[in-house]
């Protein structure tokens, strides 16, 4: 079942969520892995639940300027 | 850093094999310069549409204009001015530097400091820059006629707004992603440093209180908008747990549901305001609402981030890029006419009802974000300059990201001029002018004698009917004005659906969404620097783990904007009118801070010659609010000086007087002494610290001038190992190299980390 029309449809669908997903800032955790591949570092990395409890603590210390 | 960069589990095989990180500037540059027919066609049509759009728009005085020339008007001189005018800051300024490593790329860290594709960073760049702000500037400005505000907002974006993006984030990027205040301390010496952190945090708390009016005067007596922003704050709450506790790190997932419910919320608040509970207990009036939010900043900035603040995040961009789209198709689908005058009545006087002060400087104040924003700054050195991938980058994100935000703040006028004049005035005047009934709002209007302008009682209840509000009578503060205009687009675009009200409350729902995000983020902002600048004398404030510290700073910094949301809600003069010219003016004042930085880093790295892009803006800038507070301050007109008023008000108090002008009791004239003295007294702090970063700056640029040399507070060259091209759209030698990196990464996956991962 795989036409052209089907496939570009698909494409820009998975582009789009690609997009979409760094834009609200979902695809950190994955950002955060290949970072850790990239290192080499031989320590364990965060597992997803505590990357994003790391990230939130981070967070509290530097919250940021939301703009006007 | 150098070290933890190198760490990296690099062969040499890699290092052999690795393509170039940059594509040869000479080569980028014989491109840019090559002009084909194809591309001289193009750039011919785009400046032929832009200048048939501008004559449509400034220059025929038909009956009425059609709302898509502001579009393309603006379209074609954006393009233009990113074409043209931000390439010659880059050749000429900026000079970024593809064979120099970012902060992203030599203290990657996976966290702060990642790499990230150019288009989502835009994306990224262009939520957190983008606010309520561009929203509802130009709607108050267009009590001037469209005209002014149209050319401000194009104008002032190419030559200022995009140009302080741009900078700020290229020379904190350079400095590992420094924030403002830090680059002001080194720029400009200890002085020049701590007026620019606390003119920040002054600003910061204006600024603040102002939002919370607008989000407070869209909600009173309505209790549909209570209900539905009120829902925002559990939905919230569920969307924190449910990415905590349940499926950690599913964001995009978390924010559809948050949508969802979202929208369940705004209908449901249809229902809940038919019912006769719904109206007892959700009818608040605007004092009570006041302190709702301030309760409600000191909570949400004493939460968790996880619980309330990151979600709302998510909530909050998904909104933001969602609606902004949303409103650009109605605008082209629906083609709105607009019989609005280019200049109003008001344009040449200075008593207008919305807010007071004449043309010059005013309009250049009340449109802060959308053509200028120092606010922008505090951003561009914030989270951005980190996750900037290559340098050559900078000018699509910062200075494309600033004209994406223009384009809001023209959309958003466009919404607001579509609303019948006599309807806007009725509902942005106060309610010392309206008495804040329909009988009251239609005697005024009337006799302002605008042309053409008939207001009749029925056209305002029926109009606050469809909109589902009991009045729309004074709803100053720009959101509920900007709603019945998107509303009637939106209403237009699908009139069989009959969705008038819904989307009336979907507009002011975002507004407040936005808005109460960003009084959470700024409470703990200003909390930290406070908190960090107690800690100079009280040493135990540096502790950012000291509870007690946290709710102290917390609470100093919710009282300074609650109250003077509270000095606003009660203002009898209309909080509005009084207070806006104030907020415009502390974000213009800041903007004249960050370009005085950048005066001083441009003097210093000796580019003397094209110091003019950043003094033309600055210059700019300083003449509008110094004119603005100086204006505010000595104006011997009560109507435009808050001391002449001040004095008045006070000769009155005196006198035992029982009422006096717009004041009906005696103890409205003592409101209006009292704010009168904050305003004055908050206009007088604002220019003074910025006058003194601004000569600090001057001061720098003469030594310079004079030979003396300084040394670059920039972060060593690092030579940068990863490549991705510039703009938007790759040029045929970016494609090549990609083409290579491509086949790299494909050979050594090993090698993939950050944004080159995803290769799209």
């Amino acid at each position: 079942m795989s036409t052209p029309v089907l496939d570009t449809v698909k494409d820009a669908f998975s582009k789009f969520t690609w997009f979409a997903n760094g834009v609200l800032g979902g695809d950190k955790y994955e950002k955060y892995l290949a970072h850790h591949r990239a290192t080499g570092c031989t320590h364990a990395p965060m597992t997803e639940r505590e990357f994003w409890r790391d990230y939130t603590d981070r967070m509290e210390k530097n919250p940021g300027s939301r703009c006007c | 850093m150098s070290e933890s960069y190198s760490q990296h589990g690099s062969t040499d095989v890699l290092d052999r094999e690795r393509p170039a990180a940059y594509v040869d500037p000479e080569v980028l540059d014989r491109e840019h310069e090559r002009w084909t027919p194809k591309k001289i066609a193009i750039w011919v049509a785009i400046a032929l549409l832009g200048g048939v759009s501008w004559w449509m728009v400034a220059l025929v005085r038909g009956e009425t204009v059609n709302g898509i020339w502001f579009v393309f008007a603006a379209v074609c001189s954006y393009l233009i001015g990113y074409r043209f005018y931000s390439r010659f800051i880059e050749a000429k300024l900026t000079q970024p530097d593809d064979r120099r490593a970012t902060p992203a790329e030599y203290d990657a860290d996976g966290k702060d400091y990642a790499a990230t594709d150019r288009r989502v960073l835009y994306g990224h760049h262009f939520a957190a820059i983008a606010g309520a702000g561009p929203l509802v500037g130009p709607v108050l400005a267009a009590q001037m006629g469209y005209l002014p505000g149209t050319i401000w907002i194009i104008v002032g974006v190419i030559f200022a707004g995009a140009v302080q993006d741009y900078l700020v984030l290229f020379f904190s990027m350079r400095r590992g992603g420094r924030s403002l205040g830090q680059m002001a301390k080194e720029e400009l010496g200890t002085v020049g440093g701590y007026a620019a952190i606390l003119a920040t945090l002054a600003i910061m708390i204006i600024i603040t209180a102002i939002l919370a009016l607008v989000v407070v005067n869209a909600l009173g007596e309505s209790p549909w908008g209570v209900f539905s922003v009120g829902m925002t704050i559990p939905i919230a709450l569920f969307m924190g747990i449910y990415l905590r506790y349940i499926r950690p790190g599913k964001v995009g997932e978390v924010s559809i549901i948050g949508f969802v419910l979202l929208m369940a919320a705004i209908i449901a608040g249809g229902w809940v305001a038919e019912t006769s509970w719904g109206v007892e207990y959700l009818t608040l009036d605007r004092v009570t609402l006041a302190w709702a939010v301030i309760i409600y900043g000191f909570i949400a900035a004493i939460l968790p981030v996880w619980l309330l603040l990151a979600p709302r995040d998510y909530l909050s961009t998904f909104m933001k890029v969602g609606t902004i789209v949303l409103l650009a198709v109605g605008i082209v689908v629906v083609r709105p006419e607009i019989s609005v005058p280019a200049f109003s009545e008001f344009a040449s006087r200075s008593d207008g009802p919305v807010w007071a002060g004449s043309l010059f400087p005013f309009l250049f104040v009340t449109i802060a974000c959308g053509a200028l924003s120092g606010f922008h700054a505090l951003i561009a050195s914030g989270t951005t300059p980190k996750m900037v991938e290559k340098e050559r980058q900078v000018r699509f994100i910062g200075y494309g990201g600033m004209l994406m935000e223009s384009f809001v703040a023209i959309m958003a006028l466009v919404a607001a001029i579509t609303v019948d004049r006599g309807i806007y005035f009725a509902m942005n005047a106060g309610t010392g002018a309206t008495q804040g009934t329909v009988e009251g709002a239609v005697a005024f209007v009337n006799s302002l004698g605008l042309t053409g302008v008939h207001l009749t009682p029925d056209l305002l209840t029926e109009t606050a009917n469809h909109v589902g509000e009991q009045s729309i009578v004074s709803r100053s503060g720009g959101a509920p004005t900007l709603a019945v205009g998107m509303a009637g687009i939106m209403h237009n675009m699908m009139p069989s659906l009959d969705l008038m009200s819904f989307w009336y409350h979907f507009a002011i729902m975002f507004e407040a969404l936005f808005i109460l995000t960003a009084v959470d983020a700024g409470t703990r902002v200003a909390r930290f620097m406070l908190s960090d600048t107690l800690g100079n004398f009280f040493p135990k404030f540096r502790d950012h783990n000291w509870r007690v510290g946290a709710w102290i700073t917390t609470a100093v910094m919710v009282a300074g904007w609650g109250g003077i949301l509270l000095l606003g809600v009660t203002d009898p003069l209309g909080g509005i009118n009084t207070f806006y010219p104030l907020f415009g003016i502390a974000n213009q004042l800041l903007a004249a801070v960050a370009l005085a930085v950048c005066l001083a880093i441009a003097a210093n790295k000796r580019k003397f010659k094209y110091l003019w892009i950043i003094a033309l803006p600055l210059a700019f800038d300083l003449l509008v609010t110094v004119v603005g507070s100086w204006q505010k301050i000595f104006s011997s007109n009560p109507a435009v000086g808050y001391w002449a008023n001040h004095n008045l008000y006070k000769e009155a108090q005196a006198s035992g007087a029982e009422s006096f002008k717009a004041a009906a009791t005696p103890e409205a004239i003592d409101a209006v002494v009292r704010n009168t003295f904050v305003q004055g007294t908050l206009s007088i702090v604002f220019v003074v610290l910025t006058l003194i970063v601004v000569l600090m700056a001057i001061i720098e640029v003469i030594r310079a001038a004079k030979g003396h040399e300084k040394e670059s507070n920039e972060n060593p060259y690092i030579e940068s190992k990863i490549y991705a091209p510039a703009g938007m759209i790759e040029t045929r030698s970016e494609k090549e190299l990609e083409k290579e990196w491509r086949a790299y990464y494909a050979k050594h996956p090993e090698a993939i980390s950050g944004s080159a991962g995803h290769g799209h």
